[in-house]
């Protein structure tokens, strides 16, 4: 960077024999460090925004972490209390989604490197809806789990084995997972596909040549030469879904429960919620203020933690693409 | 896998040889392959099913024949306060009342039931809950009137005669998304040309993970820092009467939407050729001329497509819409206003809403206008960018 700026402070001070000539390589000097600058500038700002966010979500909230806040239910009408309900629905959503998600992200993962050809149109298509999937609107998934999976299977499942009694026809954790996993799907069958790529033709045309059919290949040498890819599919996923709460706004999530979910048919809290329902919804905003960055720190550092350890992945992969 | 046992046998009865790379038929190999190319094919039904239930739920709206089952939506008064009252507009489209017969509205009692059967249960849950206790009560033909009134100027879901007006929804969407992209486009396009055609390798590897975390920054906590903070830091410097406006909305989805410009903008400038870089070195142009000149327009396509994108996520963002916009749904072109987007209705209303209503069927035909949206845009980005990209990257 300083290299180059001295690179064009250096091409301004040189006398160039022609006059003209050398008005015109300063002009494009100055030019050049202009677009430096402002490109690095801008560069610069978006740092900062991240840099700036989490400075202040974290001066506001670390006061308020303790061992306490982590593990006590909220109380007083949220005003005192800590969001151990909040963290364990999060836990409790993040996982069941990571059970529906991954083995399907996978599946399909494996689908498109090993078995589709780059070309057909099947592959061609399914490329396209993963795509679409990563691009449609969360809320959009949410409207998708009420009318999917509240109100037609759920309805059905209350009607045939419940006889109409109102169980499964109504929010709560399960049909809220089922709804994340969806979400998360695309974000899964990335990277796992990266990671299949990753893996060298040598292997698998070794593991043929021992005679090994397609499967067993995929199974005892493609898969294990990706289980990095995978798991760093499945952490991106859940700092996905522990951060996104549109989806579940109608499908499972409540402002406050008392007691922890105990079964799938449970509805929870959720730390995304309970954000947004403390800023917007309470009345008192001011006295829940500590409760808010607090809560809001939680939630960033769980998916700060979570992404940095799969970009840390990702690296590693990509560096032994490159070896 | 069905070809080659086929061509094994015609060898073998040709030469007489057994051929190695005949393999026998597995079950366990035949069946793999059929259940993976059927969890495959997911994606796609998800795609299809993700359309025909959320627009199977808005269809009532428009079969107006059907005397649909309505009833008053419970805490409209709530709704209606909360997000600062609509300065008075002027009373132009009575047109729609005039069509409506729906004089009066019997529908006072059902209100009453619904927040006694809340109240029984041991746990206050969202309020979404108890709207599904409550199942609809008097009919009256009145989608009609909503099916009208669409098209209107106002979007008074829960009032006495229930207005739908789709534009002030539109409006402040389109509003925030170009204030939105106007700060997030220049920024994430600059910096991305910065990383790819000017930083060292070591500032490449600050910069570009740095822009990954804040694309893992779940967007409740962006609209909260915009809430408690930008807000009041914006106003501070601009002086405008609101706080939560459209201006802050924009901004803070901004800081959503840069990564993903960001990202695809690099991907799209280090997928052109190392041969246009050295050419145009070659040819006398200094590094800042090579970037500007070559490089850049070169991935154009790829820029166009990653704005696309950044736009396709600000037009379906919901938390950060129905934490920092201030939700009053308003027609003004004014940027400092509050406005209410098409995604922040759903979040804020869909909770509210009785099954089966108009307005629960409005709310799901808003949700199919932003799928279709979205869809439409990937499309686009998907398709007619790439082809134009490798058309003018392969020089044809």
């Amino acid at each position: 960077m300083i290299e180059s700026f001295n690179k064009n402070i250096k091409g301004i001070l040189i006398n160039e024999k022609n006059p003209e000539e050398m008005i015109k390589s300063f002009k494009n000097n100055i030019k050049g460090i202009l677009i430096e600058g402002l490109t690095l500038s801008s560069a610069i700002i978006i740092i900062a925004i991240v840099v700036v966010m989490f400075t202040v979500i974290f001066i506001g909230g670390k006061d308020q972490i303790t061992w306490e806040f982590l593990t006590s239910f909220p109380e007083d009408g949220m005003t005192k209390g800590g969001i151990f309900p909040a963290i364990y629905g999060t836990a409790l959503l993040v996982i069941l989604m990571s059970i529906a998600a991954v083995p399907f992200g996978t599946i399909t993962a494996i689908y498109l490197t090993e078995y589709a050809k780059e070309s057909s149109i099947i592959a061609k298509t399914i490329r396209f809806a993963v795509r679409t999937l990563a691009v449609i609107p969360s809320i959009i998934y949410g409207l998708f789990g009420l009318g999917f999976f509240i109100k037609f299977v759920g309805t059905q499942m209350d009607n045939a084995f419940l006889g109409g009694e109102l169980k499964w026809g109504q929010p709560n954790i399960l049909w809220a997972s089922l709804t994340m996993s969806l979400l998360t799907l695309p974000v899964v069958i990335v990277s796992v596909e990266e990671a299949l790529k990753t893996v060298p033709k040598e292997l698998r045309a070794a593991s043929l040549a021992l005679g090994a059919t397609k499967w067993q290949t995929i199974w005892k040498v493609v898969i294990p030469g990706s289980i990095s890819g995978i798991m760093t599919g499945t952490i991106l996923a859940v700092s996905r879904g522990a951060g996104e709460v549109a989806p579940i706004l109608f499908t499972g999530v409540a402002y406050y429960v008392a007691t922890l979910p105990a079964s799938l048919s449970d509805q929870f809290m959720v730390l995304g919620y309970h954000i947004y329902v403390m800023t917007t919804q309470s009345a008192n905003v001011d006295q829940t203020m500590p409760i808010q960055f607090g809560t809001t720190l939680v939630l960033l550092m769980l998916t700060f933690i979570l992404n940095f350890s799969a970009i840390i992945l990702r690296y590693r992969i990509r560096k032994k693409k490159i070896d | 896998m069905t070809k080659k046992p086929k061509k094994a046998k015609s060898n073998r009865s040709d030469t007489g040889l057994i051929d190695i790379t005949q393999k026998k038929f597995r079950w366990s190999d035949y069946l793999a392959e059929k259940i993976i190319k059927g969890v495959a094919f997911l994606s796609i039904a998800i795609i299809v099913l993700i359309f025909f239930f959320v627009f199977r739920e808005s269809l009532p709206i428009f079969d107006s024949a059907k005397p649909l089952e309505v009833t008053q939506t419970i805490g409209d008064s709530s709704v209606q306060e909360t997000y600062g009252e609509v300065t008075d507009q002027p009373v132009a489209e009575d047109v729609q009342e005039t069509y409506g017969e729906v004089t009066d509205q019997p529908v006072a009692e059902d209100v009453q039931e619904t927040y006694g059967e809340v109240t029984d249960s041991s746990t206050i849950t969202s309020s979404a809950d108890s709207s599904y206790t409550v199942s609809a009560g008097s009919g009256f033909d009145d989608n009609r009137t909503a099916l009208k009134s669409l098209n209107g100027k106002k979007w008074y879901p829960v009032s006495e005669k229930p207005r739908f007006g789709l534009w002030p929804l539109i409006i402040g969407t389109f509003k925030i998304t170009i204030i939105s992209i106007l700060f997030a486009a220049p920024l994430a396009i600059m910096a991305a040309l910065y990383t790819a055609s000017f930083a060292g390798r070591r500032l490449k590897e600050i910069i570009k993970p740095t822009i990954e975390m804040l694309a893992g920054f779940p967007s409740v906590v962006i609209g909260f820092f915009a809430l408690m903070i930008l807000a009041s830091f914006l106003q501070d410097i601009f002086h405008y009467e609101t706080r939560l406006n459209s201006f802050v909305g924009g901004i803070a989805m901004g800081i959503a939407a840069i990564p993903i410009i960001f990202t695809i903008t690099e991907d799209a400038l280090t997928a052109v050729p190392k041969t246009f870089y050295e050419a145009s070195l070659a040819l006398g142009a200094s590094k800042w001329q090579t970037a500007f000149f070559v490089i850049l327009p070169a991935a154009t396509p790829g820029i166009f497509a990653a704005v696309l994108l950044g736009i396709g996520r600000v037009f379906g963002e919901t938390m950060i819409a129905l934490m920092a916009t201030g939700n009053a749904a308003q027609m003004g072109l004014n940027p400092f206003e509050s406005v209410r987007t098409l995604a922040a209705t759903i979040g804020a209303e869909m909770a509210e809403v009785v099954f089966g209503d108009t307005h629960y069927n409005v709310l799901f035909l808003i949700g199919s206008l932003l799928f279709i949206f979205t869809f439409v845009i990937n499309a686009i980005a998907e398709f007619y960018v790439k082809g134009k990209l490798m058309k003018r990257i392969q020089g044809k």
